[in-house]
């Protein structure tokens, strides 16, 4: 009897021995997906997915060595709730890295709860200019943009265009008061001047009583931040309303992209602002058009991009410390210095963690959003109230 | 503001308010004659909007003909609502009628969900409401809020004269004096409930169905519908049609006019608008004094 | 039997109290959660379940208080000793000027009334530049005092277990008071509360303050734990699932809105978790919107019902109460 028990004893000390040490070489890395997988982001947050999965596959299903789970939690673009799904990730299921979200609400409290833990954060599309502002951190990265940017470089392409008086609409939230702010800022140094802000409450789409009003203001120009239906929506009201034969209509990319299939006619020829475009025809955004699309039946869009680079700064962190993802420092110092390769052309990073790249004028022709120039190269957003 | 865009933005104000009222008296009906605190009231606005997404392509050119088809889908679906549900919540207090109401919001949101995803979708006006025709030299306004309006002021016409003109309408407006009395009568009261309840779902989807060329079809949009529809049913007063119909004349002027000269606040205006009622007249402009 | 029904919930307070520090970072904020929802609950019963006024608007006290904490707070932190009277004084105040409002109207009015009322509270913090809009605004330091530390997770359990303990005690307190039994009086019969020269408005006006103040204190926890608010605190789809939670639990017993509560997140997280409920669970709304029809259906006395149900003496509502 007593020489099964030790025997037995024996076996599993050993195997437990075995299993700490596999541990220590470092098992798999622990990704947590927060993204919406359900309402009205759901094709976003798939598209991110897609794009991440893709550069993991490329990099043959390993970063540094280590492979990756995913835990997945769909955040349904809900704030509400934001708190307590993303400490699901941290505290129940101990991920080591969390990518996320669409909605800037959500990211907010993403980010919170990320700079108290030290969990590294990549997010792969909200804009909050918070997140590489005030919140930044040095384990958080952002691989898309912050509402500043295109529209700062749409405010500076309408100044240079010529135009002097401009009106700017948008829903009443956080990214539209900062969209809107970058455009002023770009706008008011190109020699313009924004006369009126018009708002809707988020997320109204009811446009008649304000279209009216910049119908008897008439300015030279006119920017609108909305995305998604509400996109759609405005977009076609404003042709309704005669007014797109008057007075052009400008935006960042959000208010045409996704969209342009809905909106028709009313959407022809509008400029906008983003830091992608079809038709880039670079080799290396060619390659990920045919790899994503071969991979996913669909064509890739922006937040793909979005998602593919999040995926790149994350094996450039892991690269850089071996896949000891403990080292926080390091890993921040690597992506710092990091020139990333992305399908929108090459970008870096500035010191809170937010790309810095070109970000391009585009047409609306048919169904595509096509290049016409580099509105402005290597746009840094100004990363106010970062103390990294 | 110079006048022709003052009367631009009254012309809004007019039609958003008309719109209003279609679902504003579905729901005042059917508080006042059944007592019920309906929640999902604006599901049925929904279920309107989305019925007109999934009917459009089916039915192009003939608009009229595509409404009144969903008038009656909306009508049947309402009259078999009432007999499987509704019924049974009349002899329940409010809290209780306010709880499986609220079940039945989320029933329907994840089944809208289910069957239709949860895009926002453009519903496209019939060819011969598209286009807009020309306001002075200030701006274009859509055929197709002109034709909502007039469609809206036709049925507040005919609604008047139901309710008014007729012994359906005399058993109605009986039944909201005092339901009791209707029943000592011998008047089948569940019957004449069944058909209001109907007339209030397709009233609802009916304005859903017209508004959805104008504010597209999406998620929210009747959570948002509904609760602007209470605030209508506070201030006209329960029960009330005309009230119903000031009441949300009140709502589009001062929604319209506080999103142009209140941007900010304008979410806020209905509700100041309702208190200063409340502090007024609590049962509403036309309500009866409870 | 009627010691039983005051020494159970002392009993889980000290088991809470004792175990408290055991549990494991994810739980431990489980409970806070369901414990600051309890503080929530317990606070509507206060009007539901005491006085007999439907609120349909209750969480815009719960919003107000969480944003007056986080609003006060600034950049650099603030005192417990400021920041939760300044979220239990907001939110009272809201809920003056509400009251004063709404109790002028009865019934249905006085349901619609409150949740538009709500929805203006939710406005202001949506659209306005006084909340950071629809994504919220978050707190950079937690509050303190003296030693005690809301960034410290201990602390944040024991100052919650704490409030939930007086909150409780009190409006047990208030059941046995005169000022109780007025407001069981006026639930059963207002005429006759009124015939029999009770000011029968100021008594619920007054209900309706303490009811805001005591959300307020449960928005200034939930404020204390996340350190972040968003304007969907406010939202009625709040005001309906804290309404739930008595229902679920039971109304007309202040255990009923602790029990409820616990049941009502047990529930959500049931419906939503894929090992239990299959493919159904990404479809949580529907089966939560079934459950809570056929529940207030089928069971309109809650959870304390099912147990009156298998011993009559146990759901006997406490001394003093009034039938």
């Amino acid at each position: 009897m007593s020489h099964r028990i030790a025997r037995t004893t024996l076996t599993a000390l050993a195997l437990a021995c075995v299993a700490t040490l596999g541990h220590a070489q470092q098992g798999k890395l622990k990704v947590g997906l927060m993204l919406p997988f359900s309402g009205t982001y759901a094709a976003l947050g798939v598209a991110i997915e897609n794009g991440f999965r893709l550069r993991l596959e490329e990099q043959g299903g390993k970063f540094a060595g280590r492979e990756i789970e995913f835990v997945k939690v769909d955040d349904e673009s809900d704030p509400a709730k934001a708190t307590d799904n993303v400490n699901k990730l941290i505290k129940r299921d101990n991920v080591d890295v969390i990518i996320g979200t669409v909605h800037s609400g959500v990211a907010m409290a993403m980010a919170k709860a990320a700079k108290e833990s030290g969990t590294v954060l990549i997010v792969p599309n909200a804009g909050a200019d918070a997140v590489t502002g005030p919140m930044c951190a040095q384990n958080i990265f952002r691989s898309s943009f912050s509402n500043w940017q295109p529209a700062y470089a749409m405010g500076e392409v309408s100044g240079k265009q010529g135009k002097k008086k401009a009106m700017t609409i948008t829903w009443k939230y956080a990214a539209g008061d900062e969209s809107v702010a970058g455009f002023k800022e770009g706008f008011e140094k190109a020699g313009g001047k924004v006369d009126k802000q018009l708002t809707v409450p988020f997320p109204n789409v009811e446009f008649q009583a304000l279209l009216t009003e910049i119908a008897a203001a008439k300015p030279d120009v006119v920017y609108a931040f909305f995305a998604g239906g509400g996109a759609v929506k405005f977009v076609k009201d404003y042709a309704a309303a005669g007014l797109n034969k008057t007075i052009p209509l400008v935006g960042p990319g959000f208010l045409t992209d996704g969209t342009l299939e809905a909106q028709g006619e009313s959407a022809q020829g509008m400029q906008t602002t983003l830091h992608y475009a079809d038709g880039l025809n670079t080799p290396r955004d060619t390659a990920f058009r045919t790899a994503y699309a071969k991979s996913f039946k669909l064509q890739p869009d922006v937040y793909a991009v979005q998602g593919y680079d999040a995926a790149q700064i994350l094996g450039i962190g892991l690269a850089a410390v071996k896949g000891d993802i403990s080292k926080k420092a390091e890993f921040a110092a690597a992506v710092e210095k990091a020139k990333i390769d992305s399908p929108r052309g090459t970008f870096t990073m500035n010191k809170a963690h937010n790309p810095v790249q070109d970000v391009y004028l585009r047409k609306v022709e048919g169904n595509e959003n096509k290049l016409v120039n580099i509105a402005v190269k290597n746009l840094a957003d100004p990363a106010r109230g970062c103390k990294l | 503001m110079d006048f022709g865009t003052f009367l631009v933005q009254c012309l809004n104000s007019v039609q958003y308010g008309l719109l209003l009222f279609l679902v504003a008296s579905g729901l005042t009906l059917i508080f006042g004659i059944m007592g019920v605190i309906n929640l999902a009231h604006g599901s049925f606005y929904m279920l309107g909007a989305y019925m007109a997404f999934a009917l459009s392509p089916l039915f192009g050119d003939q608009f009229i003909v595509m409404l009144a088809v969903g008038v009656v889908l909306a009508a049947v679906f309402g009259y078999l609502l009432e007999w499987a549900f509704f019924s049974y919540l009349y002899q329940r207090d409010h809290l209780q009628q306010v709880l499986m109401t609220y079940g039945l919001i989320l029933v329907f949101e994840e089944l809208r969900s289910i069957l239709v995803g949860n895009d926002v979708h453009g519903v496209k006006a019939p060819p011969w409401l598209e286009g807009s025709f020309a306001l002075g030299n200030l701006m274009s306004y859509p055929w197709y809020r002109l034709f909502a309006s007039a469609a809206c002021v036709v049925l507040a016409v005919g609604l008047y004269y139901v309710v008014n003109r007729t012994r359906l309408g005399m058993m109605i407006r009986a039944g909201a004096s005092n339901r009791d009395m209707v029943r000592g009568l011998g008047i089948d009261i569940r019957r004449l409930y069944r058909i209001v309840f109907a007339a209030g779902v397709a009233l609802a989807a009916l304005a859903g169905m017209i508004a959805a060329p104008m504010s597209s079809v999406y998620p929210g949009m009747g959570a948002s519908v509904l609760i602007i529809c209470f605030v209508v049913v506070v201030i006209g007063g329960i029960g009330s049609i005309t009230g119903a119909l000031v009441a949300s004349l009140l709502v589009g002027f001062v929604d319209t006019f506080g999103k142009v000269f209140f941007a900010e606040l304008s979410g806020m205006g209905v509700y100041v608008l309702m208190a200063i009622v409340l502090i007024w007249r609590p049962e509403g402009l036309m309500g009866r004094k409870v | 039997m009627q010691r039983l029904s005051h020494s159970i919930p002392l009993l889980c307070a000290i088991v809470l109290a004792v175990f408290g520090p055991m549990l494991s970072p994810y739980l431990s904020d489980l409970v806070v959660k369901v414990m600051i929802l309890s503080i929530f609950a317990l606070s509507l019963e206060l009007l539901v379940g005491m006085t007999g006024l439907v609120s349909l608007g209750h969480a815009a006290f719960y919003g107000i208080g969480a944003y007056a904490t986080v609003l006060g707070s600034g950049k650099d932190g603030g005192s417990i000793a400021l920041l939760l009277p300044l979220a239990m004084g907001s939110a009272a105040a809201y809920a003056l000027a509400v009251g004063a409002l709404s109790l002028r109207t009865r019934g249905v009015y006085f349901i619609m009334v409150t949740l538009a009322f709500a929805q203006m509270a939710f406005f202001v913090f949506h659209d306005t530049a006084l909340g950071g809009g629809s994504d919220g605004i978050y707190m950079y330091i937690r509050p303190t005092l003296g030693a005690l530390d809301m960034e410290n997770r201990y602390t944040q359990f024991y100052v919650v277990l704490a409030a939930l303990v007086l909150t409780y005690g009190l409006l047990a307190l208030i059941r046995r008071s005169r000022f109780g039994a007025a407001l069981a009086g006026i639930r059963v019969n207002e005429q006759r509360m009124r015939a029999a020269g009770f000011a029968v408005y100021g008594y619920k006006l007054a209900a309706f303050v303490i009811a805001g103040a005591l959300a307020g204190l449960a928005g200034f926890l939930l404020a204390s734990r996340d350190g972040v608010v968003n304007p969907e605190l406010l939202a009625w789809h709040n005001s309906g699932e804290v309404l739930l939670m008595i229902i679920l639990g039971g109304l007309g017993h202040l255990r009923g809105a602790v029990i409820g509560a616990v049941a009502f997140t047990l529930l959500k997280e049931l419906l939503s978790t894929h090992a239990l409920v299959g493919p159904l669970a990404d479809h949580w709304q529907l089966t939560l919107g079934l459950a809570i029809i056929a529940f207030v259906a089928l069971l309109p006395k809650g959870i304390i019902g099912i147990a009156a149900r298998i011993s009559p003496a146990a759901a006997k509502p406490a001394k003093g109460a009034a039938a």
